[in-house]
């Protein structure tokens, strides 16, 4: 009975990985092979789709096709790049500090901020889509990287994050330094930044894959092709050129699944950190 | 002794003033830009939606009149609440399923556990291609339903779009909601199993006598998290049908989308502003199950 479950769990964790391998053998048949085997579904051939998860004819003609001919391509991925480094270190530079604020000090009006703070990191995008535009408009940041940057440099969850982490930091070790003559600025850098290190590489690997992933906002504020990231292209991809479309797709993804795998352990602490109060 | 007393208390209050000018100095700069960027403009979309959108003169409640009257809204506003009832309830216990059984570590469950977590990694856009030769009209598994001789369907463009969008949802989020149940259930002493092992109760028995009531606690904070999380189901809808997808599966998101094409501000802002009351809403009762849990 035991064994039973154990192997149906198996077999169901393979199905849910099973697209990882369905873009990486798809993107290494070449344009002949799809298109015999996935055309009836993506170019309206005769007859049912089908697929073999061990390519007859292993060819990189289709990552070749992707370097040689798809300049567009590079426009992309240089943007996705772009807009998720802007987004990661700004988001760093300024929820590192705020965070440090929330866990250590007492101020009036700190639970109402607070609540404010969670509050607005639970918005979905459609809540605040009107005042991003609204704001983005009044500083003509509409169709500029700008515009899709800042307001997720000000994002309140990195903040909530990092404050979860700090506040473990023994209160006796910061007393003791203070004791020391540490000033505020000291403690924050030489306790606060090395002790929180997980916290910070939590919000770097979320926040790293919710922005290589980043569809809402593009989608709704950037008009310029040319502006696009990658999952905004990808998905507009012309599908008679199958070959190009898969190797794109594994080349996009091939990042978030190195981020994950490398980042597993900081990115289970910051869903915990985000959910759970300890 | 009374003076020296007062000196103190004088002293202490200097230090605490000062600290609060350095927790001032480092929250300037993510409140500054909060205000600037998310919380002035949400103010003026609450204005907003009391006023006309062209003439800006107050309305009152007429926004609101018109999106509860607004056929889109209430469509939108169905499918979302089926939704959620239908896969809240599944994503919950499907993840409790899985986090109870791959909870012994062992090379095994760390696999497995990878593997359901992967899923929320992948970009959306990567896996639209795999989406469209799955469950188009002659896709993948309309291929494998005709060699049993059962007749395919259409999946994006009838009402099966709704279920692909759940399989959808739970494919990208059983993982998130297993690593909070294990969380829940490492809290859970393991002398407790022991003890009742020694009287005689078996797997199921120690389950449903010891797991199921000390998981209490995590469960409404599952609840509300998946909630909360549903409501950024976008990105699934928009891998399963893209733009403009079938009528059941046509969410509050596309509705926004539809809205802000043609610029009709002044409903989205009352509807934004219902939104936002229901998520405050369950923001407070996640507050509340946080206060509390005591779970690690």
């Amino acid at each position: 009975m035991k064994t039973l479950v154990k192997i149906l769990v198996g077999l169901l964790a393979l199905v849910v990985l099973s697209p990882v391998l369905f873009l990486l053998t798809g993107s290494l048949m070449g344009d002949g092979e799809l298109q015999t085997a996935l055309g009836p579904a993506l170019t309206q051939m005769e007859g049912y789709a089908f697929f073999r998860f061990l390519p007859r004819y292993p060819t990189l003609a289709s990552y070749a096709g992707l370097l040689l001919d798809t300049p567009s391509f590079f426009v992309m991925f240089w943007n996705s790049v772009k807009l998720t480094g802007a987004i990661l270190i700004g988001q760093l530079f300024v929820g590192t500090p705020a965070a440090w604020a929330f866990a250590q000090y007492r101020f009036p009006g700190k639970r109402l901020l607070f609540l404010l703070y969670i509050l607005l990191m639970m918005m979905p995008f459609q809540v605040m889509m009107l005042s991003n535009y609204l704001v983005l408009d009044s500083f003509s940041l509409l169709d500029t990287h700008e515009g899709i940057i800042l307001p997720a440099v000000f994002s309140t969850f990195p903040v909530f994050i990092m404050y979860r982490f700090f506040q473990g930091i023994p209160k006796a070790l910061l007393d003791a330094a203070r004791l020391d003559g540490a000033g505020d600025f000291r403690l924050f850098w030489n306790i606060g930044i090395p002790l929180g290190a997980p916290g910070i590489f939590s919000v770097l690997v979320l926040g790293f894959l919710e922005y290589w992933n980043l569809l809402e906002q593009p989608m709704a504020f950037l008009k310029t092709k040319a502006l696009w990231p990658l999952s905004l292209f990808l998905p507009n991809l012309d599908l008679s050129r199958a070959g190009v479309a898969f190797a794109a797709s594994a080349v996009a993804m091939i990042p978030a699944v190195l981020v994950f795998l490398s980042g597993q352990e900081y990115l289970e602490q910051g869903i915990l950190a985000a959910a759970v109060k300890e | 002794m009374k003076q020296k007393k007062h000196f103190t208390r004088k002293k202490q209050k200097y230090g605490k003033s000062k600290s609060q000018g350095a927790a001032f100095l480092f929250l300037l700069p993510s409140f500054a830009g909060s205000a600037v960027f998310l919380i002035v403009p949400f103010g003026d979309v609450v204005r907003r939606s009391f006023t006309e959108a062209v003439s800006g003169a107050f309305v009152g409640l007429a926004n609101y009149r018109a999106i509860f009257t607004n056929r889109a809204f209430l469509l939108a506003m169905k499918n979302t609440l089926r939704f959620l009832a239908v896969c809240i309830p599944l994503l919950v216990v499907i993840s409790l399923a899985l986090a109870v059984i791959l909870k012994k570590q062992s090379r095994f469950s760390r696999l497995c556990k990878t593997s359901f977590l992967l899923p929320m990694a992948l970009p959306v856009a990567c896996v639209v291609l795999l989406w469209k030769a799955l469950f188009s009209g002659q896709g993948l598994i309309n291929g494998w339903l005709s060699y049993i001789g059962i007749p395919g369907l259409d999946y994006m463009n009838t009402n099966a779009a709704f279920w692909v969008l759940m399989i959808s949802y739970l494919w990208r989020n059983v993982g998130y909601d297993m690593v909070l149940w294990m969380a829940g259930l490492s809290g859970i002493p393991e002398s407790l199993y022991e003890a009742a092992r020694v009287d005689g109760a078996g797997e199921w028995r120690c389950f449903v006598s010891i797991t199921l009531p000390n998981l209490l606690p995590s469960l409404s904070t599952i609840t509300i998290l998946s909630l909360l999380n549903a409501f950024k189901v976008f990105r699934e809808a928009y891998l399963t049908a893209g733009d403009y997808p079938h009528e059941s599966i046509y969410l509050i998101q596309h509705l926004f989308n539809n809205w802000y094409r043609d610029l009709s501000l002044d409903k989205m802002a009352a509807a934004a502003v219902v939104n936002c009351a229901g998520i405050l809403v369950l923001v407070l009762l996640l507050l509340a199950s946080w206060g509390k849990e005591d779970m690690e």
